[in-house]
Protein backbone atom coordinates (compact mmCIF):
# COMPACT_ATOMS: atom_id res chain seq x y z
CA UNK A 1 0.00 0.00 0.00
CA UNK A 2 1.31 3.14 -1.30
CA UNK A 3 1.82 6.00 1.90
CA UNK A 4 -0.24 8.89 1.94
CA UNK A 5 2.13 11.97 2.08
CA UNK A 6 -0.75 14.63 2.96
CA UNK A 7 -1.33 13.05 6.46
CA UNK A 8 2.41 13.42 7.59
CA UNK A 9 2.25 16.65 5.97
CA UNK A 10 -0.14 17.86 8.02
CA UNK A 11 1.16 16.84 11.18
CA UNK A 12 4.26 17.78 10.54
CA UNK A 13 2.85 21.55 9.53
CA UNK A 14 0.32 21.47 13.00
CA UNK A 15 3.22 20.18 15.27
CA UNK A 16 5.75 22.79 14.17
CA UNK A 17 3.28 25.66 14.47
CA UNK A 18 1.64 24.48 17.70
CA UNK A 19 2.07 27.14 20.49
CA UNK A 20 4.50 26.21 23.39
CA UNK A 21 3.26 29.03 25.32
CA UNK A 22 0.18 27.06 26.79
CA UNK A 23 2.15 24.28 27.91
CA UNK A 24 4.45 26.67 29.53
CA UNK A 25 1.83 29.26 31.34
CA UNK A 26 -1.28 26.45 31.73
CA UNK A 27 0.63 24.88 34.67
CA UNK A 28 1.61 28.07 36.68
CA UNK A 29 -1.95 29.19 35.93
CA UNK A 30 -2.99 25.41 37.26
CA UNK A 31 -1.00 25.71 40.49
CA UNK A 32 -2.55 29.37 41.28
CA UNK A 33 -5.65 28.02 40.91
CA UNK A 34 -4.27 25.29 43.68
CA UNK A 35 -3.00 27.72 45.67
CA UNK A 36 -6.07 29.72 46.45
CA UNK A 37 -7.43 26.88 48.98
CA UNK A 38 -3.94 26.59 50.91
CA UNK A 39 -3.74 30.29 51.37
CA UNK A 40 -7.21 30.30 52.45
CA UNK A 41 -6.98 28.04 55.16
CA UNK A 42 -3.33 30.08 56.00
CA UNK A 43 -5.56 32.98 56.50
CA UNK A 44 -8.12 31.83 58.59
CA UNK A 45 -5.90 30.01 60.62
CA UNK A 46 -3.79 33.75 61.21
CA UNK A 47 -7.09 35.71 61.85
CA UNK A 48 -8.46 33.07 64.13
CA UNK A 49 -5.13 33.25 65.78
CA UNK A 50 -4.35 36.46 65.96
CA UNK A 51 -7.94 37.70 67.58
CA UNK A 52 -7.94 34.37 70.01
CA UNK A 53 -4.44 35.48 71.36
CA UNK A 54 -6.20 38.84 72.27
CA UNK A 55 -9.40 36.97 73.95
CA UNK A 56 -6.52 34.95 75.53
CA UNK A 57 -4.88 37.63 76.50
CA UNK A 58 -7.95 39.41 78.52
CA UNK A 59 -9.21 35.87 79.83
CA UNK A 60 -7.42 34.03 82.03
CA UNK A 61 -7.32 30.09 81.28
CA UNK A 62 -8.68 28.71 84.83
CA UNK A 63 -12.13 30.70 83.23
CA UNK A 64 -11.16 29.52 79.88
CA UNK A 65 -12.07 26.04 81.17
CA UNK A 66 -15.18 26.65 83.54
CA UNK A 67 -18.02 25.51 83.43
CA UNK A 68 -19.60 29.25 83.52
CA UNK A 69 -20.67 30.99 80.65
CA UNK A 70 -22.27 34.30 80.29
CA UNK A 71 -20.59 36.72 78.23
CA UNK A 72 -22.92 39.41 78.72
CA UNK A 73 -23.88 39.98 82.25
CA UNK A 74 -22.29 42.12 84.82
CA UNK A 75 -19.72 40.33 85.59
CA UNK A 76 -19.15 38.21 82.15
CA UNK A 77 -17.15 34.81 82.56
CA UNK A 78 -16.24 32.87 79.50
CA UNK A 79 -16.12 29.20 80.56
CA UNK A 80 -16.06 26.97 77.26
CA UNK A 81 -16.96 23.94 78.56
CA UNK A 82 -20.75 24.14 78.26
CA UNK A 83 -20.33 24.49 74.63
CA UNK A 84 -17.84 21.31 74.41
CA UNK A 85 -20.50 19.65 76.05
CA UNK A 86 -23.45 20.64 73.95
CA UNK A 87 -21.20 19.95 70.82
CA UNK A 88 -20.15 16.46 71.96
CA UNK A 89 -23.90 14.94 72.87
CA UNK A 90 -24.94 16.53 69.65
CA UNK A 91 -22.44 14.95 67.62
CA UNK A 92 -22.73 11.86 69.61
CA UNK A 93 -26.59 11.37 69.25
CA UNK A 94 -25.78 12.16 65.13
CA UNK A 95 -23.20 9.15 65.26
CA UNK A 96 -25.60 7.02 67.26
CA UNK A 97 -27.91 7.68 64.67
CA UNK A 98 -25.74 7.89 61.41
CA UNK A 99 -23.20 5.20 62.08
CA UNK A 100 -25.64 2.06 62.17
CA UNK A 101 -27.87 3.10 59.81
CA UNK A 102 -25.32 4.48 57.33
CA UNK A 103 -23.63 1.00 57.71
CA UNK A 104 -26.61 -0.95 56.97
CA UNK A 105 -27.51 0.93 54.02
CA UNK A 106 -23.74 0.59 52.54
CA UNK A 107 -23.90 -3.05 53.10
CA UNK A 108 -27.30 -3.41 51.60
CA UNK A 109 -26.31 -1.78 48.98
CA UNK A 110 -23.41 -3.20 48.23
CA UNK A 111 -23.89 -6.79 48.86
CA UNK A 112 -27.86 -7.15 48.50
CA UNK A 113 -29.67 -4.85 46.47
CA UNK A 114 -29.75 -5.89 42.72
CA UNK A 115 -28.25 -3.45 40.31
CA UNK A 116 -31.81 -2.26 39.75
CA UNK A 117 -32.63 -1.38 43.00
CA UNK A 118 -28.72 0.43 43.51
CA UNK A 119 -29.65 2.92 40.77
CA UNK A 120 -33.12 3.51 42.18
CA UNK A 121 -31.78 3.90 45.80
CA UNK A 122 -28.36 6.10 45.42
CA UNK A 123 -29.20 8.99 43.63
CA UNK A 124 -32.36 9.18 46.26
CA UNK A 125 -30.12 8.95 48.84
CA UNK A 126 -27.80 11.50 47.69
CA UNK A 127 -30.58 14.14 47.41
CA UNK A 128 -30.64 13.49 51.71
CA UNK A 129 -27.17 15.38 51.39
CA UNK A 130 -28.11 18.02 49.28
CA UNK A 131 -30.85 19.38 51.50
CA UNK A 132 -29.80 22.53 52.78
CA UNK A 133 -29.20 22.33 56.64
CA UNK A 134 -31.74 24.77 57.48
CA UNK A 135 -34.38 22.69 56.20
CA UNK A 136 -33.06 20.11 58.31
CA UNK A 137 -32.49 22.48 61.52
CA UNK A 138 -36.22 23.77 60.38
CA UNK A 139 -37.78 20.17 60.44
CA UNK A 140 -35.81 19.17 63.43
CA UNK A 141 -37.74 22.02 65.41
CA UNK A 142 -41.42 22.27 63.69
CA UNK A 143 -42.14 18.46 63.33
CA UNK A 144 -39.04 15.73 64.93
CA UNK A 145 -39.23 18.06 68.48
CA UNK A 146 -43.17 18.02 68.81
CA UNK A 147 -43.27 14.47 67.63
CA UNK A 148 -40.64 13.56 70.14
CA UNK A 149 -42.56 15.86 73.02
CA UNK A 150 -45.57 13.26 72.78
CA UNK A 151 -42.44 10.31 73.90
CA UNK A 152 -41.06 12.42 76.06
CA UNK A 153 -43.19 14.70 78.31
CA UNK A 154 -40.53 15.98 79.63
CA UNK A 155 -39.14 17.65 76.81
CA UNK A 156 -38.38 21.11 76.15
CA UNK A 157 -39.13 23.02 72.90
CA UNK A 158 -35.20 23.35 72.42
CA UNK A 159 -33.53 20.31 72.93
CA UNK A 160 -30.63 18.14 71.96
CA UNK A 161 -32.13 14.85 71.23
CA UNK A 162 -33.89 16.31 68.26
CA UNK A 163 -31.54 17.91 66.31
CA UNK A 164 -28.89 15.15 67.36
CA UNK A 165 -31.25 12.76 65.54
CA UNK A 166 -31.62 14.95 62.52
CA UNK A 167 -28.29 15.36 61.99
CA UNK A 168 -27.94 12.18 61.86
CA UNK A 169 -30.23 11.78 59.36
CA UNK A 170 -28.32 14.19 57.74
CA UNK A 171 -25.14 12.33 57.93
CA UNK A 172 -26.03 8.99 56.65
CA UNK A 173 -25.62 9.17 52.96
CA UNK A 174 -22.23 10.63 53.63
CA UNK A 175 -21.27 7.36 56.08
CA UNK A 176 -23.63 4.98 53.50
CA UNK A 177 -21.92 6.21 50.11
CA UNK A 178 -18.03 6.14 51.41
CA UNK A 179 -18.65 2.65 53.29
CA UNK A 180 -20.10 1.57 49.80
CA UNK A 181 -17.55 2.62 48.39
CA UNK A 182 -15.36 0.89 50.15
CA UNK A 183 -16.62 -1.87 49.92
CA UNK A 184 -17.11 -2.15 46.21
CA UNK A 185 -13.12 -1.87 46.31
CA UNK A 186 -12.77 -5.23 47.70
CA UNK A 187 -11.95 -7.51 44.77
CA UNK A 188 -15.07 -10.07 43.85
CA UNK A 189 -12.67 -12.66 43.85
CA UNK A 190 -12.80 -12.60 47.42
CA UNK A 191 -16.09 -12.80 47.44
CA UNK A 192 -16.32 -16.18 45.49
CA UNK A 193 -13.88 -17.38 47.54
CA UNK A 194 -15.56 -16.65 50.47
CA UNK A 195 -19.21 -18.20 48.72
CA UNK A 196 -17.07 -21.31 47.67
CA UNK A 197 -16.53 -22.33 50.88
CA UNK A 198 -20.06 -22.68 51.62
CA UNK A 199 -20.65 -18.70 53.16
CA UNK A 200 -23.91 -16.95 52.91
CA UNK A 201 -24.22 -13.37 51.81
CA UNK A 202 -24.67 -11.70 55.06
CA UNK A 203 -21.10 -13.88 56.07
CA UNK A 204 -19.49 -12.91 53.20
CA UNK A 205 -20.73 -9.25 54.03
CA UNK A 206 -19.64 -9.13 57.72
CA UNK A 207 -16.79 -11.82 57.82
CA UNK A 208 -14.81 -10.68 54.21
CA UNK A 209 -15.65 -7.50 52.99
CA UNK A 210 -16.86 -5.30 56.16
CA UNK A 211 -12.97 -6.16 57.53
CA UNK A 212 -10.90 -6.01 54.55
CA UNK A 213 -13.54 -2.23 53.74
CA UNK A 214 -12.51 -1.30 57.44
CA UNK A 215 -10.30 1.65 57.03
CA UNK A 216 -12.51 3.19 54.43
CA UNK A 217 -15.25 2.77 56.61
CA UNK A 218 -13.75 4.25 59.92
CA UNK A 219 -12.50 6.83 57.77
CA UNK A 220 -15.89 7.78 57.06
CA UNK A 221 -16.87 7.08 60.26
CA UNK A 222 -14.38 9.95 61.41
CA UNK A 223 -15.66 12.39 58.72
CA UNK A 224 -19.05 12.30 59.88
CA UNK A 225 -18.24 13.20 63.34
CA UNK A 226 -16.24 16.19 62.03
CA UNK A 227 -19.29 16.98 59.85
CA UNK A 228 -21.88 16.66 63.09
CA UNK A 229 -19.09 18.96 65.44
CA UNK A 230 -19.06 21.88 62.37
CA UNK A 231 -22.99 21.44 61.66
CA UNK A 232 -24.47 24.58 62.42
CA UNK A 233 -27.83 25.21 61.00
CA UNK A 234 -29.69 22.51 62.73
CA UNK A 235 -28.28 23.22 66.32
CA UNK A 236 -28.65 26.59 66.61
CA UNK A 237 -32.36 26.26 65.37
CA UNK A 238 -33.39 23.31 67.31
CA UNK A 239 -30.84 23.19 70.04
CA UNK A 240 -31.49 26.70 71.68
CA UNK A 241 -28.72 28.73 73.21
CA UNK A 242 -28.41 27.62 76.78
CA UNK A 243 -25.32 28.23 78.43
CA UNK A 244 -26.41 25.99 81.44
CA UNK A 245 -23.74 23.49 82.01
CA UNK A 246 -25.60 19.79 82.16
CA UNK A 247 -26.38 16.75 81.35
CA UNK A 248 -29.80 16.41 80.27
CA UNK A 249 -29.85 15.98 76.76
CA UNK A 250 -33.85 16.52 76.95
CA UNK A 251 -33.36 20.36 77.30
CA UNK A 252 -31.69 23.02 75.36
CA UNK A 253 -27.85 23.55 75.27
CA UNK A 254 -25.61 25.90 72.63
CA UNK A 255 -23.12 24.14 70.58
CA UNK A 256 -19.43 26.30 69.64
CA UNK A 257 -20.95 26.80 66.41
CA UNK A 258 -24.40 27.75 67.79
CA UNK A 259 -22.68 30.08 69.74
CA UNK A 260 -20.60 31.47 67.01
CA UNK A 261 -24.22 32.61 65.12
CA UNK A 262 -25.38 34.06 68.42
CA UNK A 263 -22.79 36.77 68.87
CA UNK A 264 -22.30 36.98 64.95
CA UNK A 265 -25.55 38.17 64.23
CA UNK A 266 -24.96 41.10 66.72
CA UNK A 267 -24.98 41.29 70.37
CA UNK A 268 -20.72 41.42 70.59
CA UNK A 269 -19.24 44.78 69.64
CA UNK A 270 -16.25 44.82 67.91
CA UNK A 271 -13.26 45.10 70.29
CA UNK A 272 -14.92 43.59 73.22
CA UNK A 273 -13.87 40.12 75.17
CA UNK A 274 -17.10 38.78 73.44
CA UNK A 275 -16.50 39.65 70.25
CA UNK A 276 -12.73 38.20 70.64
CA UNK A 277 -14.09 35.15 72.18
CA UNK A 278 -15.71 34.07 68.94
CA UNK A 279 -12.64 33.68 67.32
CA UNK A 280 -11.09 31.50 70.31
CA UNK A 281 -14.71 29.43 69.78
CA UNK A 282 -13.91 29.58 65.85
CA UNK A 283 -10.40 28.32 66.41
CA UNK A 284 -11.44 25.17 68.76
CA UNK A 285 -13.83 24.02 66.18
CA UNK A 286 -11.05 24.68 63.74
CA UNK A 287 -8.59 22.50 65.60
CA UNK A 288 -11.69 20.01 66.49
CA UNK A 289 -12.02 19.56 63.12
CA UNK A 290 -8.60 19.04 62.12
CA UNK A 291 -8.06 16.72 64.42
CA UNK A 292 -10.45 14.43 63.24
CA UNK A 293 -9.66 14.81 59.78
CA UNK A 294 -6.05 14.07 60.35
CA UNK A 295 -7.58 11.10 62.77
CA UNK A 296 -9.14 9.47 59.58
CA UNK A 297 -5.90 9.80 57.62
CA UNK A 298 -4.55 7.98 60.23
CA UNK A 299 -6.89 5.27 60.36
CA UNK A 300 -7.55 4.86 56.48
CA UNK A 301 -3.47 4.41 56.58
CA UNK A 302 -3.06 2.35 59.54
CA UNK A 303 -5.99 -0.04 59.04
CA UNK A 304 -5.66 -0.33 55.25
CA UNK A 305 -5.65 -4.11 54.76
CA UNK A 306 -3.27 -5.06 51.99
CA UNK A 307 -4.80 -6.76 48.78
CA UNK B 1 -1.32 -41.99 34.49
CA UNK B 2 -4.76 -43.05 33.31
CA UNK B 3 -6.41 -45.82 35.45
CA UNK B 4 -8.11 -48.72 33.75
CA UNK B 5 -11.93 -47.71 32.98
CA UNK B 6 -13.70 -50.05 35.66
CA UNK B 7 -17.22 -49.52 35.22
CA UNK B 8 -18.13 -50.17 39.21
CA UNK B 9 -16.13 -47.01 40.14
CA UNK B 10 -18.43 -45.04 42.03
CA UNK B 11 -19.79 -41.72 39.88
CA UNK B 12 -19.01 -38.61 42.05
CA UNK B 13 -21.38 -36.39 39.50
CA UNK B 14 -23.69 -37.29 36.74
CA UNK B 15 -24.58 -34.32 34.66
CA UNK B 16 -27.50 -35.13 32.72
CA UNK B 17 -28.45 -32.85 29.69
CA UNK B 18 -27.29 -29.69 31.44
CA UNK B 19 -28.85 -26.64 29.25
CA UNK B 20 -27.43 -22.82 30.49
CA UNK B 21 -27.85 -19.53 29.04
CA UNK B 22 -26.78 -15.89 30.19
CA UNK B 23 -29.66 -14.01 29.39
CA UNK B 24 -30.15 -15.34 25.89
CA UNK B 25 -27.07 -16.39 25.14
CA UNK B 26 -26.42 -20.04 25.88
CA UNK B 27 -23.07 -20.99 26.98
CA UNK B 28 -23.94 -24.90 27.68
CA UNK B 29 -26.34 -27.13 25.40
CA UNK B 30 -27.13 -30.52 26.42
CA UNK B 31 -24.17 -31.88 28.45
CA UNK B 32 -24.01 -35.13 29.52
CA UNK B 33 -20.40 -36.44 31.99
CA UNK B 34 -19.84 -38.48 34.45
CA UNK B 35 -17.12 -37.46 37.03
CA UNK B 36 -15.68 -40.51 38.78
CA UNK B 37 -14.34 -40.38 42.59
CA UNK B 38 -10.81 -40.33 43.22
CA UNK B 39 -9.95 -39.28 39.75
CA UNK B 40 -8.55 -35.79 38.00
CA UNK B 41 -11.21 -34.69 35.05
CA UNK B 42 -9.42 -32.13 32.90
CA UNK B 43 -12.00 -29.72 30.67
CA UNK B 44 -10.01 -28.21 28.39
CA UNK B 45 -11.55 -26.48 24.67
CA UNK B 46 -10.62 -23.12 23.43
CA UNK B 47 -11.64 -19.29 25.25
CA UNK B 48 -15.55 -18.98 25.06
CA UNK B 49 -16.20 -22.93 24.87
CA UNK B 50 -18.16 -23.14 28.23
CA UNK B 51 -15.82 -24.67 30.53
CA UNK B 52 -15.10 -22.37 33.01
CA UNK B 53 -19.28 -21.94 33.22
CA UNK B 54 -19.28 -25.71 33.34
CA UNK B 55 -17.43 -25.81 36.03
CA UNK B 56 -19.07 -23.34 37.74
CA UNK B 57 -22.38 -24.99 37.68
CA UNK B 58 -21.45 -27.64 39.82
CA UNK B 59 -21.45 -25.78 43.06
CA UNK B 60 -23.86 -23.31 41.66
CA UNK B 61 -21.05 -21.08 41.79
CA UNK B 62 -22.57 -19.65 38.68
CA UNK B 63 -26.00 -18.21 39.99
CA UNK B 64 -23.84 -15.74 41.42
CA UNK B 65 -24.32 -13.73 38.03
CA UNK B 66 -28.02 -12.47 38.03
CA UNK B 67 -28.99 -13.63 34.37
CA UNK B 68 -27.90 -17.21 34.25
CA UNK B 69 -31.09 -19.88 34.06
CA UNK B 70 -30.01 -23.71 33.59
CA UNK B 71 -32.06 -26.75 32.81
CA UNK B 72 -31.38 -30.32 33.19
CA UNK B 73 -29.96 -32.34 35.95
CA UNK B 74 -26.84 -32.27 37.67
CA UNK B 75 -26.89 -35.78 40.59
CA UNK B 76 -24.22 -35.14 42.87
CA UNK B 77 -24.07 -38.78 44.59
CA UNK B 78 -27.31 -39.28 43.53
CA UNK B 79 -28.99 -36.13 44.48
CA UNK B 80 -30.32 -33.64 42.18
CA UNK B 81 -28.04 -30.36 42.69
CA UNK B 82 -30.87 -27.95 41.58
CA UNK B 83 -33.60 -29.92 43.72
CA UNK B 84 -35.14 -27.59 46.15
CA UNK B 85 -34.10 -29.52 49.56
CA UNK B 86 -30.40 -28.88 48.27
CA UNK B 87 -29.07 -25.88 50.37
CA UNK B 88 -26.35 -24.49 48.70
CA UNK B 89 -23.99 -23.51 51.15
CA UNK B 90 -23.91 -27.32 52.24
CA UNK B 91 -23.06 -28.27 48.74
CA UNK B 92 -19.83 -25.89 48.67
CA UNK B 93 -18.81 -27.03 51.58
CA UNK B 94 -18.73 -30.89 49.83
CA UNK B 95 -17.04 -29.06 46.21
CA UNK B 96 -14.79 -26.73 47.11
CA UNK B 97 -13.39 -24.33 44.73
CA UNK B 98 -9.73 -23.04 43.69
CA UNK B 99 -10.34 -19.84 41.41
CA UNK B 100 -8.13 -18.52 39.05
CA UNK B 101 -6.52 -15.95 40.81
CA UNK B 102 -5.19 -16.99 44.05
CA UNK B 103 -7.69 -14.85 46.23
CA UNK B 104 -6.63 -15.20 50.20
CA UNK B 105 -8.55 -12.79 52.35
CA UNK B 106 -6.89 -10.04 53.74
CA UNK B 107 -6.15 -11.99 57.13
CA UNK B 108 -3.11 -13.83 58.50
CA UNK B 109 -2.50 -17.41 56.96
CA UNK B 110 -4.03 -18.84 59.72
CA UNK B 111 -6.86 -17.17 59.45
CA UNK B 112 -7.38 -17.82 55.84
CA UNK B 113 -6.96 -21.52 56.08
CA UNK B 114 -9.87 -21.67 59.35
CA UNK B 115 -11.95 -19.18 57.53
CA UNK B 116 -14.61 -22.47 56.74
CA UNK B 117 -14.58 -24.20 59.58
CA UNK B 118 -14.89 -21.37 61.60
CA UNK B 119 -18.40 -19.99 59.79
CA UNK B 120 -19.18 -23.58 60.06
CA UNK B 121 -19.37 -23.29 64.23
CA UNK B 122 -15.81 -24.72 65.05
CA UNK B 123 -14.29 -22.64 67.68
CA UNK B 124 -12.35 -25.07 69.48
CA UNK B 125 -8.86 -23.08 69.24
CA UNK B 126 -6.83 -26.59 69.26
CA UNK B 127 -9.49 -28.19 66.84
CA UNK B 128 -8.93 -24.65 64.55
CA UNK B 129 -5.07 -25.45 65.55
CA UNK B 130 -5.14 -29.16 64.13
CA UNK B 131 -7.12 -28.13 60.83
CA UNK B 132 -4.98 -25.34 59.73
CA UNK B 133 -1.75 -28.02 60.33
CA UNK B 134 -3.37 -30.86 58.42
CA UNK B 135 -4.73 -28.60 55.56
CA UNK B 136 -1.29 -26.34 55.11
CA UNK B 137 0.54 -29.64 55.14
CA UNK B 138 -2.09 -31.87 52.43
CA UNK B 139 -1.39 -28.40 50.49
CA UNK B 140 2.04 -29.16 50.96
CA UNK B 141 2.79 -25.62 52.38
CA UNK B 142 3.30 -26.28 55.93
CA UNK B 143 6.95 -26.37 56.38
CA UNK B 144 6.84 -23.30 54.34
CA UNK B 145 4.56 -21.43 56.26
CA UNK B 146 4.93 -22.74 60.08
CA UNK B 147 6.86 -19.76 61.60
CA UNK B 148 4.79 -17.29 60.20
CA UNK B 149 0.99 -18.24 60.84
CA UNK B 150 0.17 -15.27 61.79
CA UNK B 151 1.66 -13.13 58.94
CA UNK B 152 -0.90 -11.67 56.35
CA UNK B 153 -1.54 -13.54 53.55
CA UNK B 154 -0.35 -11.04 51.21
CA UNK B 155 2.93 -11.22 51.95
CA UNK B 156 3.63 -14.97 50.21
CA UNK B 157 4.63 -15.36 46.51
CA UNK B 158 1.17 -16.04 43.68
CA UNK B 159 2.15 -20.12 43.94
CA UNK B 160 1.98 -20.01 47.65
CA UNK B 161 -0.70 -17.95 47.61
CA UNK B 162 -2.69 -20.27 45.12
CA UNK B 163 -1.52 -23.51 47.68
CA UNK B 164 -2.65 -21.37 50.35
CA UNK B 165 -6.50 -20.95 48.67
CA UNK B 166 -6.02 -24.96 48.44
CA UNK B 167 -5.45 -25.47 52.05
CA UNK B 168 -8.03 -22.86 52.71
CA UNK B 169 -10.53 -25.14 50.27
CA UNK B 170 -8.87 -28.75 52.51
CA UNK B 171 -10.09 -27.62 55.60
CA UNK B 172 -13.73 -28.00 55.33
CA UNK B 173 -12.76 -31.24 54.32
CA UNK B 174 -14.31 -31.53 50.81
CA UNK B 175 -15.25 -34.07 49.16
CA UNK B 176 -14.91 -32.94 45.23
CA UNK B 177 -12.45 -30.10 44.16
CA UNK B 178 -13.03 -28.11 41.24
CA UNK B 179 -10.25 -25.97 39.83
CA UNK B 180 -10.71 -23.03 37.60
CA UNK B 181 -7.38 -22.71 35.52
CA UNK B 182 -5.54 -22.17 38.99
CA UNK B 183 -2.10 -22.40 37.50
CA UNK B 184 -2.60 -19.42 34.74
CA UNK B 185 -1.58 -17.04 37.12
CA UNK B 186 1.79 -19.11 37.82
CA UNK B 187 4.90 -19.19 36.74
CA UNK B 188 6.34 -22.91 35.54
CA UNK B 189 7.90 -23.64 38.95
CA UNK B 190 4.86 -23.07 41.35
CA UNK B 191 2.41 -24.82 38.25
CA UNK B 192 4.82 -27.72 38.64
CA UNK B 193 4.11 -27.73 42.01
CA UNK B 194 0.66 -27.18 42.06
CA UNK B 195 0.47 -30.38 39.52
CA UNK B 196 2.34 -32.36 42.06
CA UNK B 197 -0.01 -31.67 44.28
CA UNK B 198 -3.11 -32.25 42.55
CA UNK B 199 -1.27 -35.79 41.69
CA UNK B 200 -1.16 -36.46 45.72
CA UNK B 201 -4.68 -35.09 46.26
CA UNK B 202 -6.20 -37.25 44.09
CA UNK B 203 -5.95 -40.35 46.36
CA UNK B 204 -8.70 -38.73 48.85
CA UNK B 205 -10.61 -35.90 47.06
CA UNK B 206 -12.51 -36.03 43.36
CA UNK B 207 -10.84 -33.09 41.46
CA UNK B 208 -12.49 -31.70 37.94
CA UNK B 209 -9.90 -28.66 36.71
CA UNK B 210 -10.26 -26.74 33.73
CA UNK B 211 -7.23 -25.37 31.97
CA UNK B 212 -6.19 -23.75 29.18
CA UNK B 213 -2.88 -25.89 29.21
CA UNK B 214 -3.12 -29.20 26.66
CA UNK B 215 0.07 -30.24 28.57
CA UNK B 216 -1.55 -30.15 31.81
CA UNK B 217 -4.25 -31.92 30.67
CA UNK B 218 -2.16 -34.63 29.55
CA UNK B 219 -0.05 -34.88 32.56
CA UNK B 220 -2.38 -34.50 35.87
CA UNK B 221 -5.68 -35.60 34.07
CA UNK B 222 -7.52 -39.41 33.90
CA UNK B 223 -9.39 -38.37 31.64
CA UNK B 224 -10.47 -35.58 29.39
CA UNK B 225 -13.91 -33.64 27.89
CA UNK B 226 -13.07 -30.98 24.98
CA UNK B 227 -15.81 -28.49 25.15
CA UNK B 228 -16.11 -26.60 22.04
CA UNK B 229 -18.72 -23.42 21.67
CA UNK B 230 -20.60 -24.89 24.88
CA UNK B 231 -21.04 -28.43 23.37
CA UNK B 232 -19.37 -31.69 25.05
CA UNK B 233 -17.48 -32.88 22.04
CA UNK B 234 -16.08 -35.76 23.31
CA UNK B 235 -15.18 -36.76 26.49
CA UNK B 236 -12.70 -39.78 27.23
CA UNK B 237 -9.78 -41.10 29.23
CA UNK B 238 -6.86 -38.57 28.51
CA UNK B 239 -4.96 -41.22 26.92
CA UNK B 240 -7.76 -41.66 24.28
CA UNK B 241 -7.80 -38.60 23.55
CA UNK B 242 -5.08 -37.41 23.30
CA UNK B 243 -3.83 -40.41 21.53
CA UNK B 244 -6.56 -41.07 19.55
CA UNK B 245 -9.59 -38.87 19.48
CA UNK B 246 -12.37 -39.77 17.72
CA UNK B 247 -14.03 -36.27 17.05
CA UNK B 248 -11.82 -34.31 13.62
CA UNK B 249 -12.52 -30.86 15.90
CA UNK B 250 -11.02 -32.95 19.27
CA UNK B 251 -7.90 -33.95 16.86
CA UNK B 252 -7.49 -30.29 15.62
CA UNK B 253 -7.57 -28.86 18.90
CA UNK B 254 -5.25 -31.46 20.82
CA UNK B 255 -2.63 -30.67 17.95
CA UNK B 256 -2.99 -26.54 18.01
CA UNK B 257 -4.66 -25.78 14.32
CA UNK B 258 -6.93 -24.16 16.33
CA UNK B 259 -8.14 -21.93 19.29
Amino acid sequence: MEKDIRVRQIIQKNISEKSRFADRIMPVFFFLMASVSVLTTFGIVATLTTDAVKFFQAVPLREVFSTRLSPLSATPSFGILPLINGTIFTSLIAMVVAVPMGLAAAIYLSQFATEKMRKVLKPVMEVLAGIPTIVYGFFAYSFVTPLLMRLLPGLGAKNVISPGIVMGIMIIPLVASLSEDAMNAVPNIMREGALGLGSTKLEVALKVVIPAAISGIMSSIVLAISRAIGETMIVTIASGSSKNFSFDITQSMQTMTGYIVEFTSGDAASGTTGYYSLYAVGLLLFAFTLLMNQMAHHISRKYREEY
Amino acid sequence: MTNAVNENEKLVYEVKGLNLWYGNDQALKDVHLDIKKNEVTAIIGPSGCGKSTFIKTLNRMIENIPVVRTSGEILYHGENIFDKSIRVEELRTRVGMVFQKPNPFPKSIFENVVYGPKIHGIRDKKLLMEIAETSLRSAALWDEVKDRLNDNAYGLSGGQQQRLCIARCLAVQPDVILMDEPTSALDPIATYKIEELVDQLKAEYTISIVTHSMQQAARISDRTAFFLMGELIEFDTTETIFSNPRDQRTEDYITGRFG
